[in-house]
């Protein structure tokens, strides 16, 4: 090697800057892929990029290592400016072995890095991840910047003294990797050593084979003089923000509902893939006074919910989409009762099973219609990880206003995916608290369906409140005493009503927004986790001159007031979703307006390049 | 103590809550609805409503504490006759919807009304958690051993070769016995009584009603149209007296006239019915309801597949454990305690943060 001075270690090498990078990692779903994402992406919040980021994970716990089926991957698009999409390309792979390299090498961007950690091209993996030669010396990867590191044996000289046998040290390498990421996009490691610290506090040998391969890493990119470049702070608007994914977001919006309503929280859940993060969450903050019940099933779940909401709880139940299947009864119970109750539905794709881990948009119809008789309920769509967080409060508004069920529909893309979220002042969250019935409300009478003249709800008199008894259920009851009715022209009358009580929500939630040139004769159309990705490519569309204009639904059912008149603004209406044109079909059905669909049920969102292109296509 | 929402955290939830004022003033008519009630004419569901409405006085658990809550099924009508807050559920999910209600409230009382389809057909998952858990609940399973809302199908405690509209040639299957399931589901209040025990069923239901955590009767309710006389072996003068085998705590399992029977243990732990002039008093088995091993419990249940011969009724099991409500309390109050009541905004501030001037 050419004698050529390291550079003293206090003077960083000189950086190139960069307005964005996407970095993707991935490796064997045991070489915690997942982790070392997560870590760069909390640095890089911290740092002040703009950010966001999608995990792609297998269904199964472990598939066989080294094979393609148990590749796990983390990519994180981050940058010095307000970003969308996760990215497309990404512009560097970091793969910790063959199936890696073989399961994402498509998707990078020609002339982007492949960092390689070279123990791992052994013949049996190679073998396992189907390639009958060598990429790192067949001249495939000619077109991109190869760095061949031998990742697994430096970790292992780097982790002798802390302590931990040679598995556990092996086991570090993902540190060494993000160490060596750190060091290429100067992302600092001492939160992450302190984060090491707190994790293994009770293995200590582990916490420092940890740190030592994280610090090796760190140290061969810079001895090795590996390219180095700065992704500057992104300008946000002032305040405090932190790092959040859709699900914890989720999480904390239901736990301030229940602040704000002051009512207890109470969630009847049952696991399931990708909703169990938020019973995990959420069983967590006892000292909030909230309740978690892991039940036997689905149905016993949002019984549980219903009967906590009976006795004044804010009851929730989350779920995806197998599990709305099975909740639907309940659903018609709690709509015939008319009490309020939180469905949360984080949208994978299906049917039956399905693709567990994987995201899609195909439970929009389920929720509108998906239970036997009239029962209508509002239906609300956050767009985004942080917007989790405003779509539970406003789920528990419009069920604790209006005393109904809400489906409130995520999807795996956004569960998983974590932005930088201005964290609200307290102060400034909506008061949507409740007033219990205390009095009788017809002479010395209490009717549990006397309702209120303008929301029709009915009054919610919990047990306990003496002289209020009385009793709800699902036969049809008569409108006013609750009394058990067959009467012909009560039932029609209870039917409108309960449809009434839903088209009603239309007078108080936020008109459907719309931006674009004045001169866009077309609108693209979505709802829920496509926000991001329709919004980058209308922004690319009209940065080239093309006359495009988007809204993006976040009440589904009832839609926003001005919806129809939104739409008839347009020429065309063009609706891009991750399922076969569901939203396409209430727009039809509801507005008689014709619309175009671009539809994709891939289990991943939609890519930017192929949806500008699509669009490109469509726009006169 | 109250959580930081203002709620009480002090309620109790015993199985009998503390009067408040004015309770003792309480009649049976104060627990009947104003509905008119419409099971067929000379159903059992009338005797077990009647002696429900007549208990509830004497519990001492004010109007308004009381939830009765149901599934789907003759018997489900109930929670709409009592004069208490009530839900009427769906088919088979009250002990889920009641679990809620329970563990979100522990200061109700809380009475699940089911039968044998509802209870132990569509709804068998969420009993057998239910006791399993231990939820402060009083199940009362009225077991008339056929559907009878739907109109005269087998149910699942229907004997084999029953036949009924749905088992023309007599049904192939096997019934559950209900009293060896709840103890199987780790019950921790097991009871059996019958519709026309003017006695022993109010005795049953106060037991229950003074049991912490889940109380599970059986209640031999005679449907009249569709099955009538399922019960006769033990309601028909002979076999009232031949065959109820009443269980008392602590004393000899004797039946029949003046006792002549009774039962024993063979040494290879089986129960048997014995003379009790042959075999001599103090080979009898002596009752332990609060044995907490639930075997001889299980024989018991055993003693008869069906109500046709020798059948036990009472209590078969009563232990103390810990019950699901208090648990989920106990675990607020200590974190409530160690971190200090909820604080949203340092919640939503916690982690890493950064701040943009």
């Amino acid at each position: 090697m050419a004698a050529q001075a390291a550079p003293p270690a206090h003077i960083p090498a000189e950086r190139k800057e960069l307005p964005r990078v996407v970095v993707r990692f991935a490796g064997d779903s045991g070489d915690g892929m997942q982790l070392t994402g997560d870590r760069f992406t909390s640095v890089s919040a911290a740092f002040g990029n703009d950010l966001v980021t999608m995990p792609d994970f297998p269904a199964e716990i472990r598939a066989p290592a080294g094979s393609l089926a148990g590749v796990s991957a983390f990519q994180i698009h981050f940058s010095d400016h307000d970003i969308l999409t996760p990215g497309d390309q990404p512009g560097v792979l970091v793969a910790m072995n063959p199936a890696a390299l073989k399961a994402n090498l498509g998707d990078v961007m020609r002339g982007g890095m492949l960092i390689l950690n070279t123990d791992s091209f052994d013949k049996r993996n190679l073998e396992k991840a189907g390639f009958s030669s060598n990429p790192l010396d067949d001249g495939s990867l000619d077109s991109y910047q190869v760095y061949k590191i031998p990742m697994t044996s430096m970790t292992i000289d780097s982790v002798k003294g802390s302590g931990a046998s040679k598995k556990e040290g092996e086991r570090s390498k993902n540190m060494f990797a993000l160490g060596v990421l750190s060091w290429m996009y100067s992302r600092p490691l001492e939160p992450t050593i302190e984060y090491l610290g707190k994790k293994f506090a009770k293995k200590e040998s582990i916490a420092k084979a940890n740190v030592a391969a994280l610090k090796a890493g760190h140290a061969f990119g810079e001895t090795a003089e590996l390219s180095a470049f700065e992704v500057k702070p992104a300008t946000l608007a002032p305040g405090r923000y932190r790092r959040i994914t859709g699900n914890q977001a989720l999480a904390y919006g239901l736990i301030a509902a229940s602040v704000q309503s002051k009512l207890p929280l109470f969630l009847g859940s049952y696991p399931i893939t990708p909703a169990s993060d938020v019973l995990h969450e959420l069983a967590r903050y006892k000292n909030f006074g909230v309740r978690t019940l892991q039940a036997e099933d689905e149905i016993a779940a949002i019984g549980m919910a219903l009967g906590a909401a009976f006795s004044g709880h804010l009851g929730i139940t989350t779920t995806s989409g197998p599990g709305l299947d099975l909740k639907s009864e309940t659903l018609g119970l709690a709509i015939s009762l008319e009490l309020p109750l939180i469905v949360i539905d984080i949208q994978r794709g299906g049917p039956s099973t399905g693709l567990p881990t994987k995201t899609e948009q195909s439970d929009l119809l389920h929720a509108m219609y998906g239970r036997h008789g009239e029962a209508p309920l509002p239906i609300v769509a956050p767009y985004s990880p942080a917007s989790c967080f405003w779509a539970a409060l406003e789920s528990a508004r419009i069920a604790l206003k209006y005393m109904t069920p809400v489906i409130l529909l995520s999807d795996g893309y956004i569960a998983n995916g974590a932005e930088p979220w201005h964290i609200p002042s307290v102060d400034k969250l909506p008061d949507i608290s409740v007033r219990f019935a205390s009095q009788p409300n017809v002479g010395e009478d209490f009717w549990p369906y006397l309702r209120d003249g303008e929301t029709l709800a009915r009054p919610w008199a919990i047990p306990g409140t003496a002289g209020l008894e009385h009793r709800v259920g699902g036969l049809e009851k008569a409108d006013g005493t609750g009394n058990i009715s067959y009467d012909p022209d009560n039932h029609q009358l209870m039917t409108e009503l309960r449809q009434a009580k839903i088209k009603v929500i239309e007078e108080d939630i936020d008109p459907l927004e719309f931006d674009g040139s004045d001169d866009a004769r077309v609108l693209v159309v979505g709802w829920g986790g496509t926000y991001g990705t329709i919004g980058e490519v209308c922004r690319r569309l009209r940065a080239r001159g093309r006359p495009v204009a988007r809204a993006h639904l976040k009440h589904l059912n009832p839609m926003p007031k001005n919806t129809g008149e939104v739409l008839r603004r347009f020429e065309k209406v063009i609706v891009p979703e991750l399922n076969m044109g569901q939203l396409s079909k209430l727009i039809r059905s509801e507005f008689l307006i014709e619309t175009v669909s671009i539809n994709c049920v891939r289990g991943l969102p939609f890519s930017s390049t192929e949806l500008e292109s699509e669009l490109e296509e469509l726009i006169p | 103590m109250t959580d930081h929402n203002g709620h009480s955290l002090d309620e109790g939830g015993r199985g009998i809550t503390e009067a408040s004022g004015g309770i003792g003033t309480l009649t049976r008519e104060d627990f009947v609805s104003d509905q008119e009630v419409r099971w067929c004419p000379g159903c059992g569901d009338y005797a077990i409503l009647a002696a429900v409405q007549s208990i509830m006085p004497e519990l001492g658990v004010p109007r308004e504490k009381v939830v009765f809550v149901s599934g789907i099924g003759c018997s489900s009508r109930f929670p709409y006759y009592m004069n208490t807050y009530g839900v009427h559920g769906i088919h088979g999910r009250a002990p889920a919807i009641a679990t809620g209600i329970a563990s979100a409230r522990p200061d109700l009382q809380v009475w699940v009304v089911t039968g044998d389809g509802d209870g132990l057909s569509i709804g068998g998952n969420h009993l057998i958690h239910a006791l399993r858990r231990n939820v402060n609940l009083k199940i009362l399973l009225f077991n008339n051993q056929i559907y009878g809302l739907t109109k005269g199908q087998y149910s699942p405690t229907s004997e084999q070769g029953k036949v009924t509209k749905s088992t023309p040639f007599g049904s192939v299957e096997q019934p559950f016995n209900p009293i060896s399931l709840a103890l199987g589901a780790e019950a921790t209040f097991v009871a059996r009584t019958i519709d026309v025990e003017r006695k022993h069923l109010p005795k049953m239901l106060r037991r229950a009603a003074a049991h912490r955590g889940s109380a599970f009767i059986e209640i031999y309710q005679n449907c009249n149209i569709f099955n009538d006389g399922a019960f006769l072996a033990l309601t028909s003068k002979e076999g009232r007296t031949q065959n109820r085998i009443y269980l008392e705590h602590n004393r000899p399992i004797r039946f029949d006239r003046d006792g002549s029977k009774g039962i024993r243990m063979t040494g290879a732990g089986h129960l048997e019915l014995v003379d009790v002039s042959e075999v001599g008093e103090k080979e009898l088995l002596v009752h332990d309801e609060h044995r907490y091993d639930a075997g001889l419990a299980f024989a018991l249940s055993r003693l008869s597949a069906g109500p046709h011969g020798p059948t036990p009724l009472g209590v078969f099991r009563q232990v103390e454990r810990p019950v699901y409500g208090d648990g989920m309390e106990s675990q607020l109050r200590a974190a409530a305690a160690d971190q200090g009541p909820g604080d949203l905004a340092k919640l939503l501030s916690s982690g890493d943060t950064w701040d943009v001037d």
